[in-house]
């Protein structure tokens, strides 16, 4: 029998319908990249800065929220670019999700799926125990120390503007600090870092608290306990309730929607499902009967998307 | 979980992460040591101010329209990610719009320049007056010509020379108030290691104990 931690291999799904998710956020986070990268590489600076900060087209500012409190809170205030550009930050994954970030533009989030993915291919599968809060205790730090120093600690060993900043400005030896992350990942706690440890991954996960966007299993009876979203989820703690948990919400249906912070929304357990149990949901959380109403024909919705067989 | 071992659990966290706090800061006060080789941009806040205000973005250097800035990159002696310039490779041209503060998101470089004939980005000095052409009774004058401020930053002055045979010496002297620190100076000083060179103010400036220096009128 195949290893336990691969994934069923008599899908009945095409390949490229199994990975269309997965392949749009490559596409996106190498984008993002490639469009930072105009600029050094062909002379077209239609972006500068980089992640901390930027500058599109000379007009759109775009600044990290965790990085500018980081610099108010070691005792400066900045210029209004600065402001601005962490407030359209702020809104665009207050509204998507924060940890869209993480999956859909992140760099290191290809260094950490790449030792995700090693391992299962590999079969790797002891992992230390390690708390998942401890991120958001490192979030704490990471806020406490510019008041305390008021300099900018985290910023001296943050692996996610170490490589941003390295790939546009030059990586120096801060490929190192990525190579301990790969093998933190691969060898000794698997999603160690993105799933337990990452502070930027925390802040933003706090940011999207009430986005209107989630998965959901709007199909749960359809399961047969495969376990591949399980094994593809950078976060599977995530997954449980929604599709196993027995608590009823009015209406006396079962709560089918992934409304963990956690959840990146990468939309990898929606593809690898042979079942298509999976499915993207759009509505304030708090309106459940608004969810639940349009959760309640999840196979008229699933026929009307061509995802019906 | 019981209600002891949560509490136990929590404050064995809480003293590894302060462990970790610990270590971390010492390593960053380690890593934020600034060479003197090293000038941050115009405008910079002092140098403890600037490394809390600075998001390491790099948008002053890209907006530097002579490249002369960079990004530091771990490993060298520069605290990573924050902006400098050496001035013996380029020193800072003096932009009379300075478009590298204009970039600042955060403030590090203080939007509050706005003349850059106030910046303060080191102080010359002409460090070896004995291989100094100029003190050698010979007319060059290439520092003062490249200053942007010659005449009030650099001035050529008269020394009657000790020399038999020579009659006189034009000696450049650097006004401290005047100064900018922009490092043409130092880029421009023909000798193979430049006899004046930029380092930060407080590295050459004495200090009086009271507020009262010579201002370069000769009164006080
Ligand atoms: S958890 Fe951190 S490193 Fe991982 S993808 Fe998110 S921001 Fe990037
Ligand atoms: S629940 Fe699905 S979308 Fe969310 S992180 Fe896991 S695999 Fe990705
Ligand atoms: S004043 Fe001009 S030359 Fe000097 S650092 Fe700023 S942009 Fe560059
Ligand atoms: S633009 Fe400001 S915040 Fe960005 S690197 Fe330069 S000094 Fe630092
Ligand atoms: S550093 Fe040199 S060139 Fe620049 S203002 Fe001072 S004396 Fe003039």
């Amino acid at each position: 029998m195949a290893d336990s931690r691969r994934l069923s291999t008599d899908s009945r799904k095409p390949w490229l319908k199994r990975h269309r998710w997965l392949l749009l956020r490559r596409f996106n986070q190498l984008g993002v990249l490639f469009m930072f990268l105009l600029g050094p590489l062909f002379g077209a600076w239609l972006v500068t800065g980089n992640l901390s900060s930027s500058m599109t087209l000379d007009i759109l500012p775009l600044t990290d929220p965790l990085l500018l409190t980081q610099s108010m809170l070691s005792g400066s205030w900045p210029a209004t670019t600065g402001l601005i550009g962490a407030g359209l930050v702020l809104l665009f994954y207050a509204l998507l999700g924060g940890r869209v970030f993480c999956s859909w533009v992140c760099p290191v989030n290809l260094v950490t799926d790449l030792a995700a993915w090693l391992r299962r291919r590999l079969g790797i599968r002891s992992s230390a125990r390690l708390s998942r809060n401890l991120r958001w205790w490192l979030l704490g730090l990471v806020l406490l120390l510019p008041v305390l120093t008021g300099t900018m600690v985290w910023e001296y060993v943050n692996p996610v503007s170490m490589l941003h900043r390295g790939l546009i400005f030059g990586i120096g030896w801060a490929w190192l600090i990525l190579a301990a992350v790969f093998l933190y990942d691969l060898l000794i706690v698997s999603r160690g870092w993105c799933g337990h440890l990452c502070p930027v991954g925390a802040c933003y996960a706090a940011i999207g608290v009430a986005a209107p966007v989630h998965i959901a299993a709007p199909r749960r009876d359809q399961c047969d306990d495969c376990l591949d979203c399980f094994k593809v989820c950078p976060e599977p703690q995530v997954i449980k309730p929604a599709l196993k948990g027995s608590a009823l919400r009015s209406g006396g249906r079962h709560d089918p929607v992934i409304d963990s912070i956690d959840c990146t929304k990468c939309g990898r357990c929606i593809e690898v499902c042979d079942r298509d149990v999976f499915g993207l949901r759009l509505g304030w959380r708090g309106q459940d009967q608004q969810i639940n109403s349009k959760l309640s024909e999840p196979t008229a919705s699933l026929k009307q998307q061509g995802l019906q067989h | 979980m019981n209600r002891r071992e949560f509490v136990l659990s929590s404050v064995r966290t809480a003293a590894s992460v302060s462990l970790l706090g610990l270590g971390l800061s010492l390593y960053s006060r380690q890593a934020s040591s600034l060479p003197a080789w090293a000038l941050r941009p115009p405008g910079a806040l002092p140098e403890a101010d600037f490394q809390g205000a600075c998001i390491r973005c790099g948008l002053c250097v890209r907006d530097c329209p002579f490249d002369m800035l960079h990004l530091a990159r771990l490993g060298q002696n520069i605290p990573t990610g924050t902006p400098y310039f050496i001035a013996r490779e380029a020193g800072c041209e003096m932009c009379e719009d300075i478009p590298c503060v204009a970039a600042c998101p955060s403030n590090a470089l203080d939007h509050s320049l706005t003349d850059i004939n106030d910046a303060d980005m080191g102080l010359a000095i002409i460090s070896d007056q004995e291989a100094c052409i100029a003190f050698q009774g010979l007319r060059c004058e290439v520092c003062f010509n490249i200053c942007p401020i010659r005449g009030d930053a650099i001035r050529l002055e008269y020394r009657h020379s000790k020399r038999p045979g020579q009659q006189a010496l034009f000696i450049p002297v650097v006004y401290a108030e005047h100064c900018t620190g922009c490092g043409k100076c130092e880029e421009a000083c023909i000798l193979e290691e430049a006899a004046i060179k930029v380092l930060p103010r407080h590295l050459i400036q004495g200090k009086l104990a009271q507020h009262d220096r010579l201002n370069s009128n000769g009164s006080l």
